[in-house]
């Protein structure tokens, strides 16, 4: 099932390119912890990304997304697939087969930003010794110089340099994500894989970390791989978003591609969950219906059959793999062709109306049970602004 | 740089700025503070502080020898302090009753013996080093009188056995003083022994799981199984009867250890488990950082306050352990004293009733083990305020 999605895209562009990536974990039971199942956590994913753009990775809790991240800098030993980054020095490295001595020596450049601002930074630690903790292992600077450039990690992140001295709980959340970023650009990484590095934080602080996290990239040459559990917040910050379910892709694309010609139901159930900031258009986002499945016990055939309104015997029995199904659109979905998604509507399609017919247009149609909506229909008058 | 450095996220640095000081403050530290607000852990740890002082200078404190001893004070009661210009002793006649043919003791108080402060007797070293003969107090003998046979009607200064004395004559305060060097360090010792060993296995079983984890779980379990007042009784009955004291100390401390370290281990494993997860060890694997670093930099010093907590309040179990040992003849053995061998004295009805001073040493233990409990909650309510 491996697809060659980096096909139309210049080898030199390429910062790291993910095939066929497994992880399973072994699920242990009994008195002498036999392995009697396996978490399919990641299970044949396939992606790239070029060098200074953001992919976003988006999928709801548990759908593997942190895994994969943890899979690419080897904290997980992957179980399957390869792994290349594109090293400014060493040149295409497998990372998959490094040994412990060539690891150490590519992960300069693969750093992580975490998701749990409380679990990242180790409570014993001044913020000091924490951002320089990177230096001191790869013996990198020493003495002075070591506290100068902790001084100037802290001042790029937008903390003070006298921060250095305090342990983490006397900072706030958003500070303390800061100070997980400064850390992971002490040792000017290529790639930072950014961890859901929001999600745990206010919706004020949000703006100013995404804001950061930016701010970041155009100034040190970053490249992002930005994982977060909804399409709201990658939104202004990727490039190209890909979409995960149960340890699988299911649709990759360009931002704007994905948002306003979605290929794959479920893209467009988590679409229709952003809450939208348009006044005219309030509502209450809307969550998606049941569970996201186990990843020891998936569903047969298309994993996301059990959820998706459009789904057809052959979703039940047939797995459809990943494809490139417009050029640089792929979808992993039987009817990519045929179904007419929804995706976010165009600034210029916002369409002006009275809220009652406002929120019969957005019922949801994840949980409606009608054939697939025909474009925009419901009497509503579009307007163009421009 | 265009980042926003004020609004919301800033305006709280400068909330926190009053906070200052305790932003400074590391975790031990806070951890020093909270401890410092539990009155019982305090008490305990000042009278623990007290008692352990008292056993490095047993010998100091004690007036007499401990195991000086002497028929003509056998089960001798409480000697009785009156003031005659300052603590004295009465003078002691010894008359012999014909019938019984017993000796009969009479305070005189006609005449008094003051006690004297930093008073020169049997002579001793120092923390097993200086050698003096320098006493914190006693009541000197009459040189003649020092090894003569009593002579009958004739009054002589009462020996000052503040605890009363044993079978042997022996001063009883005198060896409660020379027994806590044994039943005080004996514990600690092993639990430090265990808490080695705890440490290293518990540490390396939660941090690489796998087949170690898997071993030392099932070894924890199957020493866990086993009665442990049986298994303690078997392994110091197998020990050799000629051997040393030092010997026989240092294996008792080794016996002690070996089934202290199973808990401890059990609990750095819990929480290795957990700082294994963390993402910092993440963190610091993805910089680079090896298995080793991590371990040394990140899950010790974690689990280190857990560990001393775990520790405290493992000790007041291996001293009762001695205790019950030595009580029971399999610990500590004659010439060396402990709590526990001094208990043994009063192991009969009979002679508790008629004695009671005997239960002295009990005394002593239970006052250790009360501390050490009261020391071991405060240090785990400050390490783990919401636990
Ligand atoms: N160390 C692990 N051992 C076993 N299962 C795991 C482990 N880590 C993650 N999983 C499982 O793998 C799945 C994916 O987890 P994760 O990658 O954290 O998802 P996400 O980041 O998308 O929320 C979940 O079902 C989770 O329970
Ligand atoms: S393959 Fe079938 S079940 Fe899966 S997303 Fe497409 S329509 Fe739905
Ligand atoms: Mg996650």
């Amino acid at each position: 099932m491996t697809v060659e999605s980096t096909s139309n895209v210049n080898e030199d562009e390429i910062l790291l390119e993910v095939k066929n990536l497994k992880k399973h974990f072994p699920i242990k039971g009994g008195l002498m912890r036999r392995v009697v199942g396996e978490v399919k956590a990641v299970d044949g994913v396939n992606f790239f990304i070029k060098k200074g753009e953001t992919l976003g990775l988006v999928g709801e809790s548990g759908c593997g997304k942190s895994t994969t991240g943890r899979a690419i800098l080897r904290l997980h030993e992957p179980t399957d697939g390869e792994i290349i980054f594109h090293d400014p020095k060493l040149g295409k490295v497998h990372i998959e087969e490094l040994n412990a001595k060539d690891l150490k020596r590519v992960r300069p450049n693969m750093q992580i930003i975490f998701q749990d601002p409380f679990s990242s930074l180790d409570p014993r630690m001044t913020v000091g010794r924490i951002v320089a903790e990177p230096l001191v292992i790869n013996n990198v600077v020493k003495g002075r110089a070591l506290r100068d450039r902790v001084a100037e990690l802290l001042t790029v992140v937008g903390l003070r340099p006298e921060h250095a001295t305090r342990y983490p709980h006397a900072f706030s959340g958003g500070q303390r994500q800061r100070i997980g970023i400064a850390r992971a650009l002490a040792l000017n990484p290529e790639l930072v894989i950014c961890d859901e590095p929001v999600s745990a934080l206010d919706v004020s602080v949000q703006a100013q970390v995404l804001n950061l996290l930016e701010d970041l990239q155009e100034q040190f040459n970053l490249t992002y791989l930005f994982v977060a559990h909804d399409l709201s917040v990658v939104e202004h910050i990727s490039d190209r978003v890909a979409v995960m379910y149960v340890g699988y892709l299911v649709e990759m694309a360009d931002t704007e591609d994905l948002y306003y010609n979605p290929q794959h139901p479920y893209t467009e159930a988590l679409l229709a969950a952003i809450p939208k900031p348009d006044p005219r258009n309030r509502h209450r986002p809307v969550r998606l219906p049941g569970d996201v499945p186990s990843p020891a016990n998936p569903p047969t055939g298309c994993y996301f059959h059990p959820r998706c309104p459009y789904a057809q015997d052959v979703c039940v029995t047939e797995r459809p793999p990943l494809r490139e199904v417009v050029p640089n659109h792929w979808s992993a979905c039987h009817f990519s062709e045929e179904l007419n998604l929804k995706g976010v509507p165009r600034l210029n399609e916002i369409p002006v109306t009275t809220a009652p017919s406002a929120a019969d247009a957005n019922r949801l149609q994840v949980e409606g049970t009608e054939p697939p909506h025909s474009g925009s229909s419901n009497g509503e008058v579009t307007v163009s602004l421009q | 740089m265009a980042v926003q450095a004020g609004s919301a996220d800033d305006t709280r640095a400068v909330a926190k700025k009053d906070k200052q000081d305790a932003g400074q403050m590391s975790q031990r530290q806070l951890m020093f503070r909270r401890f410092k607000q539990s009155k019982l852990a305090v008490f305990g740890l000042i009278v623990l502080f007290l008692m352990y002082l008292m056993a490095a200078f047993s010998s100091f404190l004690a007036p007499y020898d401990y195991d000086a001893i002497d028929s003509s004070s056998s089960y001798k009661a409480p000697t009785k302090v009156v003031w005659a210009g300052g603590p004295a002793v009465c003078g002691e006649v010894q008359t012999l009753d014909e019938v019984n043919l017993e000796w009969k003791y009479a305070n005189d108080c006609t005449k008094t013996y003051p006690i004297q402060f930093f008073n020169r007797s049997y002579p001793y070293k120092l923390f097993g080093l200086i050698p003096t003969n320098i006493h914190l107090f006693g009541v000197p003998q009459q040189p003649a009188d020092a090894n003569a046979v009593p002579t009958e009607g004739q009054a002589r200064p009462a020996k000052l056995y503040l605890l009363g004395g044993d079978k042997e004559g022996r001063d009883v305060f005198s060896r409660m003083l020379q027994g806590s060097r044994v039943s005080l360090t004996v514990g600690l010792v092993g639990v430090i022994f265990a808490t080695v060993l705890g440490s290293i296995l518990g540490t390396a079983s939660g941090y690489f799981g796998g087949a170690i984890d898997n071993v030392m779980q099932r070894v924890i379990e199957l020493i866990g199984s086993i009665p442990t007042i049986p298994l303690w009784a078997a392994l110091a009955a197998a020990l050799p009867g000629n051997i040393s004291v030092v010997r026989r100390y240092f294996f008792i401390t080794l016996i002690l250890s070996l089934i202290a370290w199973t808990g401890l281990a059990r609990q750095v494993r819990g929480k290795v488990l957990s700082y294994r997860t963390a993402d910092y060890t993440s963190a610091a694997r993805a910089a680079g950082g090896s298995h080793m670093r991590v371990i040394l930099t990140h899950m010790v010093p974690n689990a280190m306050s857990h560990i001393i907590v775990v520790a405290a309040l493992a000790v007041p179990a291996t001293i009762l352990a001695e205790t019950t040992l030595s009580f029971l003849g399999f610990g500590m053995q004659a010439p060396a004293v402990s709590w526990g061998t001094l208990l043994q004295d009063a192991q009969s009805i009979a002679v508790v009733t008629r004695y009671p001073w005997l239960l002295l040493p009990g005394v002593a233990v239970v006052l250790a083990l009360v501390c050490y409990q009261f020391l071991g909650d405060g240090l785990r309510d400050a390490a783990d305020p919401y636990g």
